[in-house]
């Protein structure tokens, strides 16, 4: 297990073990790691650790986090890495950096109520890591997008008409002169390049051409496909 | 309408070198150009019996549903395909299934499996997918990664703790954090695109991406273009050439021909001023 050791000044005032998934670190007195000084906010940062990785996380402090010199915002941790926050040095050590565990066979981590019940062999993974992992999925960021969204045309006959993007999948363009689709995924909305006709020309956001991939579209993007102008806009 | 002239589907499932049972299943329909991969996890034998069961469910379910449906309607409540919607009942039947079966007999406790499905109907694809197997499309000598892995370390690289190299580095790498048959419903992520002739789709177990990267697998693609069924057994070689540590397995479909319902294809494209 790692553990920190926490100084002052340059002096050693005291050493943990990181035996839980979450160290806050601040100044009020219900963080897990208390720092008794103003340049450190009411809750600074926050150690997570998951299995056998830990992550430093700022949680929008007034004075900031660094980690060797640099100020992070989010960062793992290695054996000897030094956390600055204000006069207070935070080192993390790992006990058996490189201990050779591998967790090679594929594991689920149940991140419903449900506890794990899951033994593989010798490892046991306990249901803290499910919570963990709940927590990191419950956050919004990287989850499914249904967010609604809609393009309106703003050259040609047509300009000023809106169409709701109510399809997942939506065509657009001239046959024969170029082809392109919007498509809903999980991780958001995408334009694809489908067809350019005689000259393979592909279809451009905020004025460059798209590559052959998916291009992930954002609010308010201008799209350019068969020589028509629209705005990409959510609802 | 078949699509056995049209789609050429080839795959193959193999031990590896280490494991001694194969816990990936996989099964296809030419004729519908449907194609299910799952990878199995769980202690005894639940990993192959969770797997078995997700692939098997799936293909029964939708070999009797597709062929009831009209081809590439929306269904208005969602935006989505009806074959979407009928693909992710199917994944949410076989969760079903799995998570009673695992209640109901204490050797499969907490087994569970990972499900990726391809599509091909009219002129278009739907992929639905549940943890680390993945699609792959390789289109204009290009690959691109379709889907999304549902692990932990991709959570943790979606939200800033790891960079990708970091993320390659790292030992929990092969924590899934959804997974078919563990709890008692699943959310399953459904993507739509349209497919084009020549296209190369690739679904696989985390057996083949744990051993070689993507890189590789592009240069193997190209290299067999035009002889799928090398392409196939190249990847299963190369993964054991490179450990082996994994089942692994893979299903391919090539787009030989256009496959759209309506006469030509471009036709369809009315959705917006044509």
């Amino acid at each position: 297990m790692a553990t920190i050791q926490i100084s002052y000044n340059g002096k050693m005032e005291s050493e943990l073990p990181l035996d839980k998934d979450i160290f806050t670190i601040g100044r009020k007195s219900d963080n897990d790691i208390h720092l008794d000084s103003l340049a450190v906010s009411g809750y600074h940062a926050k150690i997570i650790t998951i299995m056998n990785e830990s992550f430093i996380e700022d949680l929008g402090s007034t004075n900031g986090t660094s980690l060797n010199g640099n100020v992070i915002k989010k960062n793992t941790l290695a054996d000897g890495d030094v956390i600055l926050i204000g006069q207070h040095e935070i080192k993390y050590v790992e006990e058996n950096a490189n201990s050779g565990q591998d967790f090679e066979k594929t594991m689920i981590i149940n991140t419903a109520a449900v506890g794990l019940k899951e033994t593989e062999g010798s490892h046991e993974i306990d249901q803290s890591v499910g919570k963990i992992a709940a927590e990191i999925s419950s956050s919004d960021s990287g989850k499914s997008s249904h967010q609604k969204a809609r393009i309106r045309l703003v050259s040609g006959a047509n300009s000023g008409k809106e169409l709701p993007l109510t399809k997942v999948l939506t065509t657009l363009g001239k046959p024969g002169v170029q082809v392109a689709a919007i498509t809903r995924r999980p991780t958001g909305y995408f334009l694809i390049h489908i067809d350019g006709g005689d000259n393979g020309e592909r279809p451009k956001v905020n004025n460059e051409t798209i590559g052959l991939q998916a291009h992930p579209l954002k609010d308010k993007d201008t799209l350019e496909v068969a020589g028509v102008v629209m705005k990409f806009m959510h609802e | 309408m078949s699509l056995k002239d049209k789609i050429n589907i080839t795959g193959i499932t193999d031990e590896g070198l280490v494991r001694d049972h194969n816990e990936d299943s996989i099964a296809h329909n030419d004729e519908l150009g449907l194609l299910v991969l799952a990878d199995g996890m769980g202690g005894h034998k639940g990993g192959e019996v969770a797997s078995a069961i997700a692939v098997d469910s799936i293909i029964q379910d939708l070999s009797q549903a597709l062929p009831l449906i009209p081809t590439g309607k929306t269904d208005e409540s969602t935006g989505y395909s009806m074959e979407s919607m009928l693909i992710e009942k199917a994944i949410k039947d076989a969760n079903y299934k799995i998570y009673s079966a695992a209640q109901n007999n204490s050797n499969y406790e907490g087994m569970g499996t990972t499900v990726v499905v391809l599509l091909l109907y009219d002129n278009r694809i739907t992929i639905a997918h549940v943890g680390d197997s993945r699609l792959y499309r390789m289109r204009d000598r290009i690959l691109e990664q379709m889907t999304r892995d549902h692990t932990l370390l991709q959570e943790l690289v979606d939200r800033g703790f790891y960079t990708k190299k970091e993320a390659n580095e790292s030992l929990n790498k092969n924590l899934v954090t959804r997974a078919v048959g563990v709890n008692s419903s699943v959310d399953v992520d459904l993507l739509e695109d349209i497919a084009l002739a020549d296209d190369n789709y690739l679904l696989c177990s985390d057996g083949l991406t744990d051993m070689i990267d993507d890189d590789l697998i592009e240069d193997i693609m190209l290299n067999y273009r035009d002889d799928q069924d090398r392409m196939t057994e190249e990847l299963i070689k190369q993964a054991k050439e490179h450990g082996g540590k994994d089942n692994v397995s893979v299903l391919l479909a090539n787009v030989l021909k256009e496959f759209p319902v309506n006469s030509t294809w471009l036709q369809q494209f009315f959705d917006i001023f044509s």
